[in-house]
């Protein structure tokens, strides 16, 4: 099949973050670090997103709507969690609010730690999730893909009563 | 020939009837017979023209009987506007009836026999206008038997009187017939007040005190066209000793200065009926009037009726001074309409201003006095007659279901109530998109203009069309837009079977005169011209027909297949996007406090940037100034 | 139609979707240069275009691809018009609807970010409707034909006889492909105030579709700049491409060196620049004609 890791698009979302890594997220897109040079665009559509990119911890607020995000983000999408507090919820780990990191809500596929994390580190991880990224899009992977897909159709479809 | 006679009395005998009959039922019934009668009379009217060679017909060259009759009921006529404005207290206006209503009494009881070709002279222009009246008109007629019912049902503070009303829309249909086939000045002039009086009536139905207004409005404007038209004739009459149209024309086309000055001095006239600027007003007010009205009014009669007037001046106008002066006015009227057009939200008025801003373009058309623009000029005209004709009983039927005639409460109503949606939607894409015919009139417009040298006019319609586009589409935009609510289709459409029928029928025409165009203008328009201007060079390149199929078929083939193939495909619908918010459905989010609100999208429309009141007064001025300044110089010609 | 006429068009649908997605990827590498970034290959756009197609196929409304392929079917028919040498201002009518339909496609989904956007798109096509159709009149004046292939076989050089109307297409230029400072409904670059404008609700092939229609509307446009310069002589079209090159280097600046403005600038500034610029070079023309 196409190769598609030439092309990977991120969708970043700042759950409840200090806003230090989503600092560093942009830094990558600066001349110093240019992550466009891998194709990456940091789009701020779902709809035409590869890969989320979560920093911060999910709390109950927004757990919902990264629920939502994720599901409309097409197949085949990668998510990687940035920073210590998308890995595991960090320091804010123990407040009222927050659930955890984004594994709590979202099936995160690489992590990347640091706090906040390193610019290098970011776009490493976002190198191994291309790689996964293209990895899904194979054909071996494309068999189990078609079959959930026709499931999470025929869910919508019960939803909306067709 | 004798159709066309019939043609004229049949409705206005019918009229009477109507009044007479008090049973609903029966009355529609009756309706229907009358105008399939009036359809089909003028369709054969048509086929029996077109077997004797399709040459210009001549007919009654003397009928001093039915002189007399028509002088007996314009005095009738005047004595029925004087009454009704003593009773309304404007007592000014009745001035403007019975002034000149008087002199063309004087000037016929004078026992002057001016030179007259005939009567009622029947040639491709007055077909066409016949075939409109007889088809659109007759439609909008079966259309009014069920919006009526359906209006009285939702308006009771409105007293129910049919009977008057359907009275008065046969009247008017007899009129306009009366008026596009004579042929001598005099007679013109009587069905011209005829017309101008009934939609008077129309307008006033309501008896509300807006209404009232509006419809005095109406009265003395168009009476004041009266009063110019009237001038122009007497005056014409007494230089020449000759009261033929067609005469005038030929004249005027020669120089003689008598007939310039008419020609000036009706066209006038023909700018008042025709609702442009500095009288557009009174075509805004008459939206006060049920659709049928309306729908009347603003398609097959009337504002038609100053077209038909301008297109037979046209070749009396090119290059002249009155011809400049109109191609302004038009050209600014659409200009400044379609602008004003932008900032409505209520359809109806939408409608209205859309409206004067096309009769804007067909009369700066004839204004060009050029075959070529009034080639453009009259297929504007065939498409805005079916068109604006189906919009309008659409909207009113839209408003009867859905209980508003606003925009913005039609969205996804391609959804809701389907059959209407879809027709508006035609009906709207008729007016401005390829392949649809008013677009390549416009490109035919614009090529004319050019060829010219009128800069001005080229202005017009570049602008112009960028603001016409703007409002149609954003329009369109809404009806298929996904429904805020839940999007299902409306379980009782109210719609009679006779308004769906009168829609179907319209929306097939629109198709079929999209389909016809290269024939028609083949066999029709182009002889018309000949006719016209005794020359004719081919307007329309056989590569633009070639073209608008291409795109006719690009327009139906791809969305239906790719409308299947989008259904069938394996796709997963996703919701909207809503910086992921929305709460599991598309019409609803949740706010910064937790709480759900509901999600409701509307147009632009640019109201405090376009204030259409304000604008209306200036731009009234600048054209009265304008308009001051020709009938200066034709008094100046006068007096010379 | 000629045999000529007839490759043309055909080497128009072939290629002008790989002009349009050079010119992109070129677009993008100048203006990471321009910002001191080293930017994505060249061909960056073509492997987006085949990542799209290999995604899950999504849509949020029913009748939003088939509009979208019409959008599609309509502007490679414009640029058709174009191609095959045939009337000018007819092609430029067919634009404003292909943009229409593209209009239709955004606001069909009821999503408030794509209908915002397609508001500002429809203010956008009633900004530069003037300017594209007295560019239009401008070469009948000039030429004393409508058709492009007579146009181009001309013996004048367009350009010298109106520049006033050439510097209000450029202008317009800036909407049509979507530059900043006139980018106000949708932009190439990622985070604005309405996410990614009309382009929102379009992902994977939707989105693809769109693409290419950029692609070709990109390549058709290009054309007409070439049409300023082209004439009869061969060596017009070094020339042809040398302007092309110029006002594509220029769009590429602007869009890196201004700010975005607010639809309500962009529609004066433009229409009174088109009323003076285009409005006094057609006068002109009218005149010495």
């Amino acid at each position: 099949m196409g190769k598609v890791k030439k092309s990977p698009w991120v969708l970043h979302y700042d759950g409840s973050s200090c806003n230090g890594c989503d600092i560093e997220v942009l830094a990558c897109l600066t001349p110093v670090y240019d992550a466009e040079r891998f194709g990456i665009i940091n789009t701020g559509d779902p709809l035409q997103a590869d890969i989320f990119l979560i920093t911060g911890g999910i709390n109950t607020q927004n757990k919902a709507v990264v629920e939502q995000l994720y599901d409309q983000m097409p197949r085949p999408k990668v998510v990687v969690a940035v920073g210590t507090c998308a890995c595991t919820g960090g320091i804010f780990k123990e407040c009222y609010n927050i659930l955890g990191g984004a594994d709590t809500t979202v099936p995160v596929d690489i992590y990347v730690p640091g706090c906040a994390a390193r610019p290098q580190a970011i776009i490493d991880g976002l190198i191994q999730a291309i790689e996964l990224f293209q990895k899904r899009s194979d054909k071996h992977d494309k068999i189990e893909r078609r079959h959930k897909e026709e499931e999470e159709r025929k869910a919508h479809d019960k939803v909306s009563g067709k | 020939m004798g159709i066309s006679v019939f043609l004229i009395l049949f409705p206005l005998c019918c009229a009477p009837v109507m009044y007479l009959i008090t049973n609903d039922r029966l009355r529609a019934y009756v309706t229907y017979v009358a105008v399939g009668i009036i359809a089909a009379a003028s369709v054969a009217l048509t086929a029996q023209w077109a077997m004797n060679g399709a040459v210009p017909v001549m007919l009654y060259e003397e009928t001093e009987a039915a002189d007399h009759v028509i002088l007996v009921a314009e005095l009738l006529l005047m004595v029925l506007v004087t009454y009704l404005c003593f009773k309304h207290k404007k007592y000014w206006i009745s001035i403007l009836s019975i002034v000149p209503t008087l002199l063309i009494a004087r000037q016929e009881l004078s026992g002057a026999k001016p030179m007259t070709l005939c009567h009622i002279y029947i040639d491709h222009l007055s077909i066409l206008m016949c075939l409109i009246v007889g088809i659109v008109g007759s439609l909008i007629v079966v259309y009014a038997v069920g919006y009526m019912y359906g209006y009285h049902m939702h308006r009771k503070d409105v007293r129910d009187n049919r009977r008057y009303f359907y009275m008065l829309l046969f009247v008017f249909l007899g009129a306009m017939f009366g008026f596009v086939l004579s042929e001598s000045l005099l007679w013109i002039d009587f069905f011209w007040e005829v017309t101008s009086v009934c939609s008077f009536l129309l307008i006033g139905y309501t008896k509300e005190p807006e209404a009232i207004n509006n419809s005095f409005r109406a009265l003395w404007m168009n009476l004041l066209g009266g009063v110019a038209l009237a001038a122009g004739i007497l005056y014409f009459a007494r230089s020449m000793n000759c009261v033929s149209f067609h005469k005038l024309i030929e004249f005027a086309q020669m120089g003689e200065v008598p007939a310039t000055i008419a020609v000036t001095l009706i066209a006038f006239a023909a700018l008042t009926k025709a609702a442009q600027l500095p009288f557009s007003t009174w075509l805004m007010g008459a939206m006060v009037a049920p659709t049928p009205s309306s729908a009347l009014l603003h398609s097959a009669t009337m504002v038609k009726a100053g077209i038909y007037v301008l297109f037979r001046l046209a070749p009396a106008m090119g290059e002249t001074a009155t011809g400049n002066v109109v191609v302004f006015i038009g050209g600014f009227t659409f200009f400044m309409a379609s602008i004003m057009a932008i900032s409505q939200s209520d359809g109806k008025k939408v409608l209205a201003f859309s409206t004067i801003s096309n009769l804007g373009l067909m009369t700066a058309c004839a204004g060009v006095g050029a075959h070529e623009t009034v080639w453009a000029g009259i297929f504007l005209m065939m498409f805005h007659a079916v068109s604006k004709s189906l919009l309008f009983q659409d909207v009113g039927a839209t408003e009867n279901a859905t209980g508003s005639r606003d925009i913005e409460d039609m969205h996804g109503l391609l959804y809701r109530l389907p059959m209407l949606g879809f027709y508006m939607f035609i009906g709207i894409a008729a007016m401005f998109l390829a392949p649809f015919g008013m677009l390549i009139s416009k490109w035919s417009a614009l090529k004319a203009a050019v060829d010219r040298n009128n800069i001005l006019l080229v202005m017009f319609i570049t602008y112009g069309s960028a603001t016409t586009g703007f409002y149609w589409t954003k329009w369109m935009g809404k009806i298929i837009s996904r429904s805020h609510e839940t999007g299902e289709r409306m379980k009782k459409d109210v719609t009679q079977k006779n308004e769906k029928f009168s829609l179907t029928v319209h929306a097939v025409m629109m198709i079929a005169l999209c389909v016809l165009m290269p024939w028609l203008s083949g066999h029709f328009v182009d002889p018309l011209l000949v006719e016209m201007f005794g020359k004719f060079t081919n307007v329309l390149p056989g590569m633009i027909l070639v073209m608008m199929v291409l795109i006719m078929c690009i327009v139906l083939a791809i969305p239906i297949p790719a409308y299947i193939y989008a259904k069938n495909q394996k796709t997963n619908y996703k919701l909207n996007y809503m910086s992921g918010i929305n709460t599991g459905k598309n019409n609803g989010f949740v706010d910064s406090f937790g709480e759900e609100k509901k999600l409701w999208l509307t147009n632009y429309y640019f109201d405090r940037l376009i204030q259409p009141d304000k604008m209306m007064v200036y731009c009234q001025l600048l054209t009265a100034a304008v308009l001051a300044v020709m009938v200066s110089f034709v008094l100046g010609g006068v007096l010379v | 139609m000629s045999i000529k006429a007839v490759i043309s068009v055909i080497m128009y649908i072939l290629l002008a979707p790989v002009a349009g997605g050079l010119m992109e990827g070129l677009d993008r590498k100048l203006s990471a240069r321009m910002q001191g970034r080293i930017g994505p290959p060249i061909l960056q756009p073509f492997y987006d275009l085949r990542k799209l197609m290999n995604k899950q196929v999504i849509s949020v409304s029913v009748l939003q691809s088939s509009l979208l392929l019409c959008y599609l079917a309509l502007m490679i028919f414009t640029g058709a018009i174009f191609f095959a040498g045939s009337d000018i201002l007819m092609c430029l009518f067919v634009l404003t609807t292909a943009s229409t339909f593209m209009y239709f496609a955004a606001v069909v989904t009821s999503s408030p970010y794509n209908t915002i956007a397609s508001s500002r798109e429809l203010i956008q096509i009633m900004t530069y409707e003037p300017a594209v159709l007295m560019a239009g009149v401008g070469f009948y004046l000039v030429a004393g034909t409508f058709s492009v292939a007579k146009i181009a076989s001309s013996s004048t050089v367009m350009l010298t006889r109106m520049p006033g109307l050439f510097a209000s297409f450029v202008l317009i230029l800036l909407i049509k492909m979507r530059k900043s400072p006139f980018d106000v409904s949708t932009s190439h670059h990622a985070h604005q105030e309405l996410v990614m404008g009309v382009k929102t609700e379009m992902g994977a092939q939707n989105l693809a579709i769109f693409t290419i229609t950029e692609w070709y509307e990109n390549a058709f446009l290009m054309g007409i700049v070439a049409l300023f310069v082209v004439t009869s002589n061969p060596l017009s079209f070094v020339g042809a491409a040398l302007l092309c090159a110029a006002v594509f280097f220029f769009l590429v600046l602007a869009d890196n060196a201004c700010a975005r403005v607010k639809w309500g600038q962009m529609l004066k500034m433009t229409w009174l620049f088109t009323f003076f610029a285009s409005g006094v070079n057609l006068l002109i023309l009218m005149l010495i004609r």
